[in-house]
């Protein structure tokens, strides 16, 4: 039996520009200019848990997602790792979609490519860490999904034994296929890119698909698909607060001590 | 002229060993230089990467790429550790030398071996007498019962203990004019007779292995022979010239990396007088002149790398990146320190590391002078 896994991924602003981020006041989007995007790092262990099942069972690794067109750079790093496909949905129509506008665009997306056998997405994006789209892309989808999965067992064919985390512990379930995993950090290291992979990348089938190129209803997809929208955005102040003790050292210690507990820092 | 721009795919290879050399390599690179221990574990997994075949023809098991990705392999890692650096690039230069002068047998018979890194290579030139005259070689083989025999001692000789082959240039007598005629002979390790000797303690490059080789009646067929009789100078002189010198300057241009990247870092954290210290313009100064020698030194060495993929000769290019990115590597990890004041010198930081392998990189593959000395040539013969 060979398995025919899609993966979704979402390119994200890198990590270590997070000092550079800032949120426009009126969009209240992230202003993303100059802030390269990396593959979102949950999404790489999406990408080696399929490429893991699909080397133990063949198959074929599918990835997709919803972005501008230069995503094309973190897709080809996708394929390098060892994806077989890649597909971009983008249009100017996506934009300004939120959770259930963009489940929805990735699940038209994947009933145009598949059907797939088994869906693997991260759990949460490193920007808008909502960890709502994969239940909502399973249901969009009609088929069932577990979410937090640091380990995956093959019953038989059809039937999968998941390990899904929870607060404190684990659940195991069974689950049949197809179905949707969202993935932790846990489950694997993701591997690293070869150069090998990169020279393959180049030579591997990436698909970018546009409105028009997917069976899409136009009320579902972007701002006008989206019911939720960002409030007021309140930037904190992080500035240092200081506050002088003076007295002897015992004194100063207990004081600081006395202020710390009262600040709501516990100090064990 | 063209925009100097490397291609995408480049710039994926360049992310890709970024991320291996930050995970795999920067955690450890200053536990290898005091321990002086060469992590010969990491060739294999380098291996995986493409790393150690990266210029070896896919039919042999390489990348299939070129000098270009070379150099950019060599400078991400050595931007972490110029020890592993130099044992990376000395393994290239004993494979370039199968790679460029052995026969479709020998390629078969050793390139899959050394592309995977499961066995690592070197390449045996200087001698006690001296590393860059190589007619004064003093190392003999001797033809006995359609055998070879060799003799001799082999000096500073990088990755000496660790290379399961070593390409040994040596004397096989003289030619008419009463010349030196040279050959190259591929040595496996465990070949009686041969034996690495003493091992250095060494000022910098530390975590690479560099000593003698010693050969007493070391017995191999004419299979083993690298070349024709007579083409050890040659091979001697291309390798050295178009591989080890490439490896040398892009070692240099890791460790002005690495200055560059230090200074920011600790010039945007440290707060003197209320402020960072990169607000402070004589800092700015400091880090302006890096910015420079490394972009200067970028330039040169893969201006000089892209020759080698075009195959035009490239040997002056090399010397003038060597020449410059070693030089230039002292002077940035020097200013780097610095900048730092009294943290310049504290061990938790690499810069003082930096120091001694740049330092140590300008005798490895010839001096500064010895340089010079190429360069000067090429230039009045050109003009």
């Amino acid at each position: 039996m060979s398995y025919n896994i899609a993966v979704c991924i979402k390119p994200v602003p890198d990590p270590d520009f997070y000092d550079k981020i800032t949120i426009d006041p009126r969009t209240k989007r992230i202003t993303r200019s100059g802030i390269p995007a990396v593959i979102n790092p949950a999404d790489k262990n999406a990408v080696e848990a399929a490429l893991e099942i699909k080397e133990k069972y063949g198959g074929k690794v599918t990835v997709i997602t919803m972005a501008p067109p230069n995503a094309e750079e973190n897709m080809r790093e996708v394929l390098a790792m060892g994806a077989d496909a890649a597909y971009i949905l983008s249009d100017r129509e996506f934009g300004g979609a939120d959770t259930l506008a963009t489940s929805y665009t990735l699940a038209q997306g994947l009933k145009k490519i598949g059907p797939f056998d088994i869906i693997i997405t991260g759990t949460e994006s490193a920007d808008g860490a909502t960890t709502q789209v994969p239940a909502q892309l399973a249901q969009w989808l009609e088929i069932p999904h577990l979410w937090g999965v640091k380990k995956i067992e093959f019953i038989n064919e059809t039937e999968l034994k998941v390990r899904a985390k929870i607060e404190g512990g684990s659940i195991e379930y069974f689950i049949k296929l197809p179905a949707l995993l969202a993935v932790s950090r846990e489950i694997n290291r993701p591997r690293y890119t070869t150069i090998m992979g990169i020279k393959g990348a180049k030579k591997k089938p990436l698909t970018i698909y546009g409105v028009k190129d997917i069976d899409i209803d136009l009320n579902n997809i972007g701002l006008k698909g989206s019911p939720t929208q960002a409030g007021a955005v309140n930037v904190p102040s992080i500035d240092r607060k200081c506050k002088k003790l003076r007295g002897e050292p015992d004194e100063i210690a207990d004081l600081l001590i006395r202020e710390l507990t009262a600040a709501g820092i516990p100090l064990e | 002229m063209q925009f100097f721009q490397f291609t995408r795919e480049q710039e994926m290879l360049r992310k890709a060993v970024r991320e291996f050399a930050e995970a795999e390599i920067a955690p450890k690179a200053a536990e290898w230089d005091e321990k002086d221990y060469c992590p010969i574990e990491l060739f294999p997994k380098m291996g995986e990467m493409g790393i150690t075949g990266v210029f070896v023809p896919e039919e042999y098991g390489g990348a299939g790429l070129g000098h270009v990705e070379r150099a950019i392999c060599l400078e991400e890692i050595s931007k972490y550790s110029a020890g592993l650096g130099i044992a990376l690039m000395t393994h290239h230069l004993g494979l370039s030398s199968i790679l460029y002068f052995g026969t479709e047998e020998q390629k078969k018979k050793y390139l899959p071996e050394l592309a995977a890194g499961t066995k690592i290579a070197g390449l045996a030139v200087t001698e006690p007498g001296g590393g860059s005259d190589l007619m004064g070689i003093k190392s003999k083989a001797e033809e006995k019962d359609g055998k070879w025999v060799i003799n001799g001692r082999k000096c500073f000789i990088t990755n000496s203990h660790i290379a399961d082959y070593n390409v040994l240039v040596v004397s096989i007598g003289k030619d008419q004019k009463g010349h030196n005629l040279m050959a190259a002979f591929i040595i496996k390790k465990g070949t009686p007779g041969y034996t690495p000797g003493r091992k250095e303690n060494k000022f910098g490059l530390r975590g690479s292995v560099t000593g003698d080789i010693n050969c007493v009646n070391v017995t191999v067929g004419s299979e083993a022979m690298l070349g024709g009789s007579g083409d050890g100078i040659k091979i001697a002189m291309k390798s050295i010239g178009e591989v080890g010198r490439a490896g040398m300057a892009a070692i240099g241009v890791g460790i002005l990396r690495g200055c560059l990247e230090e200074a920011v870092k600790f010039a945007n954290e440290r707060i003197i007088y209320g402020k960072p210290l990169s607000k402070i313009q004589s800092i700015q100064f400091n880090i302006a002149e890096t910015r420079l020698e490394y972009e200067s030194a970028r330039l040169l060495l893969y201006h000089a790398a892209s020759m080698k993929d075009e195959n035009l000769p490239c040997t002056t290019e090399f010397g003038m990146a060597k020449w410059y990115a070693t030089e230039a590597a002292v002077n940035a990890s020097k200013r780097t320190m610095d900048l730092m004041g009294g943290y310049g010198v504290i061990n938790e930081y690499p810069v003082g590391r930096f120091l001694r392998d740049a330092q140590a990189a300008i005798p490895s593959g010839g001096t500064t002078d010895i340089q010079k000395i190429i360069i000067g040539r090429d230039t009045i013969n050109k003009n």
